[in-house]
């Protein structure tokens, strides 16, 4: 197996909720593993936990239990000070670009503030030196330094907050909905330029996305996440094409391509209802409350994730793949995604 | 169907929607400035106020007659050539009284203002910034104070330290400070969750730095309104407590002393209230107006007109 | 060719040459110039483009929403016989509501948060239509359940706050239906929301279609919800139509070179793959659009355009012309041809 850099065990993070009375389950138990060097996608309905996961990796939001490792470092027992060296190591790029910028720093500014925390180039020149290097890496013309972020473009903030987490060096890359408040051609830019820069620099990425089709351009593998737990997790094109939990399949038959003849005849999982709440989490499989396939065990057991399809490393979390009961009518996960269920 | 060219065959097409064409460095204190001047009422103000304090400075040159110089016979002459504002019941030369009662009235202002900013700033950032117990503990502190009305509780630490130009300005700060801790935490609450501070967490910035580079500078535009108001009310308050003879002490001239004593003669002998009176109304509105003008041209989104956008 | 031009047989909407100008203080902003287009009973017309290509102004102007003071609106938009333009501030009120209906991109903007969604669909049915509060309350919780709100009668008491974001984009359809309206328009009405719950709200709205008859205005820039509902499709750019047709004209077989610029921006898992094994890189189209107050003489994707060869492209504005054999209608237009057009003096092969 390859190197892995980033590791969670039994990662949590639970909010109180307001009142006193009960928490809420952001993250509810993800164990994780990702490679060096690769491009995990995290994909899941909004609300399900995917920031606070990413944000939890890099202990942005202290996580309520578990651990993540770092490079063989446990990121959860650092104190402070070595905490805040850590993140050099990793960084951040945020959903929306208006927002993720100080409106009062210039770009050169806020580019350079990782230099002038680490201490990575001394002096003004060096650093004005590196803020154009890590400019015109990202696609920006350096003489754009001195502006500030309201004169740019969403496409061109986005790059500005690129280039601010590549200005330590990071080995690791979060990107948190980093194309979602993106014009469709310029969101083509920007994964573009991810892909690039991956390739590069050698980063890992992990690229959160509710975007389907996004995350299976960009991915090497993806991790479907309902509910603060993956529920599943395997290699693009054995997740994209063969997904084996009812879940990854009605969020896949869910994402509209633009090809009208496909689009007509295409079967769509419609589900019904909403997400639950993570402050009530359903028993049992979190998912069952919604599954067109739930059958006797769902209620009662959580199901773990397990090896499922034929693509080594694909795992899945769903009692039709276990051993446990059968489901009604004998159905299996492969015939449910054959015959897609209203 | 023909496929669209690969990026490579691209030509090089100009794009009008970039706005990528360098700009010349200026200092940005320049800018800022150079900005300042050309809102013109903010620059007006702000003339207006530079020409009060350089005058409350050299008042002494300024002033054509020494303030306490009494000339009984030639009292309460309405303005003319050689006392343009008029002579007090004492026959004392107004004009030489306004001039050297700015000092006393700005310095109050200014030193009282500033200690409250100072302070009251410190405890809404750490309170704001940091919330649970040290929000808690700091802003229990502040509703004590807040819960006294003002003037009484100047005049309870007037009582207690006596009266005078130095204790009115610890007596008006002591009032003040609340104020400015309350509107700096509320500042502070909202910008402590922006995204940008997150991301600047995020490269592993420290708390001194997250406050002092992203919290204060976006938390300012409310503070900077609190204190050209609060500016504008503390000349006031040493005026009603110089009314009240808690402030400056006779015979030293302070505008709201002016005020307090020309109130006396208010139907006989306008011009004793009246100038005093003018010297506070176009002071104040002139903090005012400088505030506004100062918080605008702060704002880096306000130089530049929004590019077109449609969200 | 039996094509014909492009408005329906019996056209709910007709708009005709609909030109929109806005005061800025950078200068005039020409940001709708000269768009005609009809949408036909039961029929869906996907309006697409970039952010700021003058789509929603384009229906808000048509509306009458759009502030007097610095708009200025030009053109015809006849709904069912009477051009929305001309009317009355008084009449246009009572249109709104059975004539058309809105929803936009957030809910949370069209719902009062402080009134119960009750009273505000019960304000709605009132408005135009003078019956009883119980009445109303009783259609209000019909109208709950069609668009598949669980619990009708209780979700009558709650509030905004307390739905989730497709639970209230679902109120505020229910809202949009409840005079019955011809026309519906849907300016991002999905793009907040999540893709099951998109694909929940798209059944709803057809099925709502097909039973009333109801003419949809459905803008979006996401080109897959195009494919999956739109009869016809519109393509904006610089606030002009660069391309209309049938959603398979359109989306299969583009002829402008913005239209296939976009397409061509969308992750396609069938394209193959790299020498080295990777996915290929997306194509992009460089570049901004051109702000709406200094727009080029000619054609408006000449900055941008990666074909542009012809000594007209930067001085004449191409008119949109048939470019191809077009396709059989479907709602409201079986039996017809439907045209294909396209703005561009770009022709097959003739690029570099
Ligand atoms: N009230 C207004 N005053 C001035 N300009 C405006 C106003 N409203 C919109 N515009 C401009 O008109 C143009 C078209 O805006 P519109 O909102 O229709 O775009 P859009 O295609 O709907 O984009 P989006 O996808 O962002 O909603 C934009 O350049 C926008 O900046
Ligand atoms: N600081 C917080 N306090 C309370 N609840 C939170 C907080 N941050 C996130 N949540 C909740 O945690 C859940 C997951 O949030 P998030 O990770 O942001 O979802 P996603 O990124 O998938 O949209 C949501 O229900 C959200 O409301
Ligand atoms: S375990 Fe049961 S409820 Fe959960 S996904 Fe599988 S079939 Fe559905
Ligand atoms: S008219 Fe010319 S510039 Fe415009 S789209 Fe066609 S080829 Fe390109
Ligand atoms: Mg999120
Ligand atoms: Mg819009």
């Amino acid at each position: 197996m390859s190197d892995i850099l980033v590791s969670a065990r039994g990662l949590e993070v639970h909010f109180p909720l307001r009142g006193g009375k009960g928490v809420l389950r952001a993250v509810d138990g993800v164990d994780l593993d990702i490679y060096r060097g690769e491009t995990l996608g995290l994909v899941g309905e909004s609300g399900c936990g995917k920031s606070t996961l990413g944000n939890a990796l890099l202990r942005l939001v202290p996580p309520t239990a578990g651990t993540v490792t770092f490079d063989g470092t446990d990121l959860t027992a650092l104190g402070r000070r070595a905490m805040r060296e850590m993140r050099r190591r990793a960084g951040m790029v945020f959903q929306d670009p208006f927002a993720s910028l100080d409106p009062r720093r210039t770009v050169a500014q806020t580019v350079s503030e990782p230099l002038e925390v680490h201490g990575l180039r001394s002096g003004r020149r060096e650093r004005a030196a590196r803020v154009g290097e890590l400019l015109e890496l990202v696609g920006l013309d350096p003489a754009v330094a001195g502006r500030y972020p309201h004169e740019f473009s969403g496409g061109q903030r986005q790059r500005v907050g690129i280039a601010r987490a590549l200005a330590g060096e990071p080995d690791f890359l979060v990107c948190d909905e980093a194309i979602a408040s993106l014009d469709v051609s310029v969101q083509a830019q920007v994964l573009n330029l991810l892909r690039r820069l991956q390739r590069q620099l050698g980063l890992t990425l992990l690229f959160i996305s509710h975007d389907l089709s996004a995350i299976r351009h960009i991915s090497d593998r993806i991790a479907v996440m309902y509910l603060g737990r993956i529920v599943e997790i395997g290699p693009a094109s054995a997740v994209g094409s063969t997904p084996q939990m009812p879940y990854t399949q009605a969020l896949l038959s869910a994402v509209p391509v633009p090809h009208p003849e496909l689009e007509r005849t295409r079967q769509r999982i419609v589900l019904r209802g909403d997400v639950p709440s993570p402050a009530a989490v359903p028993s049992g499989c979190r998912f069952r409350t919604r599954c067109p396939a739930a059958f006797e065990p769902c209620p009662d057991v959580d199901p773990a994730l397990q090896p499922v399809g034929t693509a080594p490393d694909h795992v899945a979390a769903c009692h039709l793949h276990g051993v446990i009961g059968t489901p009604v009518d004998g159905r299996t996960a492969e015939d449910v995604s054959a015959a897609p269920v209203d | 169907m023909t496929a669209v060219p690969t990026p490579g065959g691209i030509p090089a097409a100009p794009a009008p929607g970039e706005p990528m064409v360098a700009r010349p460095a200026r200092p940005r204190w320049r800018e800022t400035l150079g900005l300042l001047v050309r809102d013109r009422t903010a620059a007006t103000a702000g003339l207006v106020l530079l020409i009060i304090i350089v005058v409350a400075i050299f008042d002494e040159t300024f002033a054509s007659q020494g303030p306490n110089e009494q000339d009984i016979p030639g009292r309460l002459q309405p303005p003319s050539w050689s006392h343009p504002f008029g002579t007090d019941d004492l026959g004392r030369d107004i004009l030489s009284r306004v001039i050297l009662g700015a000092s006393v009235s700005l310095k109050v202002g200014f030193l009282s203002v500033g200690l409250a900013l100072v302070v009251g700033t410190l405890i809404g950032l750490f309170a704001g910034f940091y919330g649970r117990w040290v929000d808690d503990a700091l802003m229990r502190i502040m509703d004590v104070l807040f819960a006294f009305p003002a003037v009484l509780l100047a005049i309870a630490i007037l009582a207690i330290r006596g009266p005078g130009t130095s204790n009115t300005i610890i007596a008006i700060a002591v009032v003040y400070v609340p104020i400015f801790a309350r509107v700096t935490r509320a500042s502070v609450l909202g910008v402590r969750e922006e995204v940008y501070v997150r991301a600047s967490r995020s490269i592993g910035a420290s708390d001194f730095r997250l406050l002092t580079r992203h919290v204060l500078p976006n938390a300012a535009p409310p503070i900077i309104v609190q204190t050209s108001i609060s500016l504008a009310f503390a000349v006031l308050a040493e005026a009603a407590l110089s009314f009240l003879g808690l402030g400056t002490q006779p015979p030293n001239p302070s505008w709201g002393l002016m005020l307090a004593e020309g109130n006396e003669f208010i139907n006989r002998a306008w011009w004793l209230a009246f100038f005093p009176g003018m010297a506070i109304v176009v002071t104040v509105l002139c903090f005012n107006l400088l505030g506004d003008g100062l918080r605008d041209v702060l704002d880096p989104r306000q130089r530049t007109l929004m590019a077109g956008g449609g969200r | 060719m039996s094509a014909v031009p492009l408005p329906a047989a019996d056209p709910v909407l007709e708009v005709e040459d609909l030109r929109v100008e806005l005061r800025t203080p950078r200068g005039t902003a020409h940001v709708v110039n000269g768009l005609s287009y009809a949408v036909g009973q039961g029929e869906t017309v996907a309006v697409v483009g970039e952010s700021g290509s003058g789509k929603s102004v384009s229906v808000l102007a048509m509306l009458g929403l759009l502030p007097p003071r610095v708009a200025t609106v030009t053109g015809r938009a006849v709904l069912q016989g009477e051009d929305l333009l001309t009317m009355s501030p008084e009449r246009l009120r009572q249109v709104r509501g059975p004539g058309a209906g809105l929803v936009f991109q957030d809910p949370m903007t069209s719902l009062n948060p402080v009134l119960s969604i009750g009273k505000q669909l019960v304000e709605g049915i009132r408005a135009h239509d003078d019956v009883p509060k119980a009445v109303a309350r009783r259609r209000a919780a019909e109208l709950l359940g069609e668009v598949g709100l669980p619990e009708p009668d209780r979700a009558l008491d709650r509030f905004p706050h307390e739905l989730s974001g497709g639970m209230r984009q679902r109120v505020v359809i229910a809202i949009a239906l409840a005079n019955s309206p011809a026309l519906l328009i849907a300016d991002e009405a999905t793009t907040a929301l999540d893709v099951t719950v998109q694909a929940q709200i798209i059944d709803l709205v057809e099925r709502l279609q097909a039973d009333h008859g109801t003419g949809v205005i459905w803008i979006t820039h996401d080109l897959g919800v195009v494919a999956g509902i739109a009869d016809r499709v519109l393509v904006m750019y610089g606030g002009r139509c660069v391309e209309d047709g049938t959603a398979d004209d359109v989306l299969e077989r583009p002829a402008h070179p913005y239209t296939r610029g976009l397409l061509g921006s969308l992750p396609d898992l069938a394209a193959p793959l790299d020498p080295d094994g990777r996915v290929p890189d997306l194509a992009t189209v460089p570049g901004l659009p051109p702000p709406p107050t200094d727009l080029p003489p000619g054609c408006v994707f000449w900055p941008r355009c990666p074909v542009r060869s012809d000594p007209r492209c930067e001085t004449e504005q191409p008119p949109l012309v048939t470019v191809g054999p077009g396709t059989p209608g479907r709602h409201g237009h079986v039996g017809r041809v439907l045209e294909h057009r396209a703005a561009t003096w770009y022709q097959e092969g003739t690029a570099r």
